[in-house]
């Protein structure tokens, strides 16, 4: 596409690689009402205690929220996919990061304790 | 740039591009790449929520008290309205209505003074009850937890026998005596120890790790704060150049990179909404 027949005609007719998609505005007022009734959905949701489920509820309900905005609003889903695989490569990478260190933490965590402990009394 | 670098009757278009598209292509992987990086930025913040929030979920489940889940909910609504303002300006640019443009960004900016100004409200409320950044700051007052009563409030933190030898030697009498109203039975299983919130005689060990979710909770909402500062910034320059008009269906690249921005920013709300003020 050349700059010439990028100025002439109308933006958005020409979709070849989704870099000028226009998004309609009933979608982005559709997924502006999705992210509020999911908002309500959570708040509600929290005032009951649900044990264990709470926390996976909470965060299920939050990804929702997070792929409506990715694909929608940031056009993800209508963008080239190397923009998609930059940015879930990267929520990978923070998946590894958080998990490894939790299974340190979990490995090592009660030596670290004992160690605190012997320092006190030792009175430091 | 001056017009001898740009390419004619297109001011906007650096000479080292070919053309508009190729411009605003290089624009876009550059300010998912910046994503990227901010992604990586903040995960280092929720990595440190995750592990205290797995080492003490009951110093979060208490200190959650502090914070109003109704002021968490409605900056949520002015981040996600602000959302779809920024998303409805792309459009606006893509398809040259200048005045939309204008308005929505104008509304984005609005949003996000007002997104910061309950954030001072919920700040100078902690401030307020003695709950400041920084681990030597901390001296919660009455009322800071709602209905809780800090002086009645004690945690259950596991322990070992070592704990508990710890505990009676850093603690003096009135230690011992919070410690005698302990429930469970010395020959359990898993050792666990009752702790005051404001028992003075507190391992100072234990102590830092209780004031963790305040240290947590400022700096997460504290760097995103700083990021909807410098959004306001940009969204500023956006709409006095979207005023003088330099946005055309062709060159709208600087709005579609700042409105990816802020969905992040938005994006990151979304999580830390329900992780800091949803814990019950």
């Amino acid at each position: 596409m050349t700059t010439t027949t990028a100025s002439a005609e109308a933006p958005g007719a020409h979709d070849d690689h989704g870099s000028h998609h226009v998004l309609p505005l009933w979608l982005l007022l559709g997924t502006w009402a999705a992210l509020m009734a999911l908002t309500l959905l959570t708040v509600g949701s929290s005032q009951f205690d649900l044990g264990a489920f709470d926390l996976p509820i909470a965060m299920g309900i939050a990804t929702v929220k997070a792929m409506l905005v990715l694909m929608i609003f940031m056009h993800l889903g209508f963008d080239k996919g190397f923009h998609s695989l930059l940015i879930f490569g990267s929520l990978l990478f923070v998946f590894l990061f958080v998990s490894f260190v939790l299974i340190d933490r979990g490995q090592y965590q009660p030596s670290i304790t004992a160690m605190d402990q012997q320092k006190l009394m030792q009175g430091n | 740039m001056s017009d001898a670098h740009g390419h004619g009757d297109k001011p906007f278009l650096a000479h080292h591009f070919e053309d508009e598209d190729h411009q605003f292509d290089a624009g876009k992987l550059g300010i998912w790449a910046f994503l990227v990086t901010e992604v990586l930025f903040f995960s280092g913040l929720f990595c440190a929520y995750a592990i205290y929030r797995s080492m003490h979920p009951d110093v979060f489940q208490f200190a959650a008290n502090a914070l109003d889940t109704k002021w968490g909910a409605i900056n949520t609504a002015v981040l996600i309205l602000s959302s779809l303002t920024a998303a409805w300006a792309v459009r606006n640019a893509q398809l040259g209505q200048k005045g939309l443009l204008c308005l929505n960004l104008f509304v984005t900016i609005l949003c996000a003074f007002g997104f910061m100004g309950i954030k001072y409200q919920e700040y100078s409320h902690k401030f307020h009850y003695g709950i400041y950044p920084g681990k030597d700051n901390f001296a919660p007052m009455e009322g800071a937890f709602g209905d809780y009563k800090a002086e009645k409030v004690a945690f259950v933190v596991p322990g070992d026998d070592s704990t508990q030898d710890g505990e009676a030697a850093a603690s003096g009498g009135a230690g011992e005596e919070a410690h005698a109203g302990d429930d469970h039975a010395a020959g359990d299983e898993g050792h666990e120890v009752l702790v005051k919130w404001d028992d003075p005689n507190i391992d100072p060990i234990l102590k830092d790790k209780l004031k963790i979710f305040f240290g947590i909770y400022y700096c997460m909402t504290g760097l995103h704060g700083i990021h909807v500062l410098l959004g306001i910034l940009v969204f500023m320059w956006l709409l006095s150049r979207a005023m003088r008009g330099h946005f055309t269906p062709t060159y709208y690249g600087p709005i579609d990179y700042a409105a990816l921005y802020w969905h992040l920013v938005d994006l990151i709300w979304i999580y830390l909404f329900p992780l800091l003020y949803l814990i019950n």
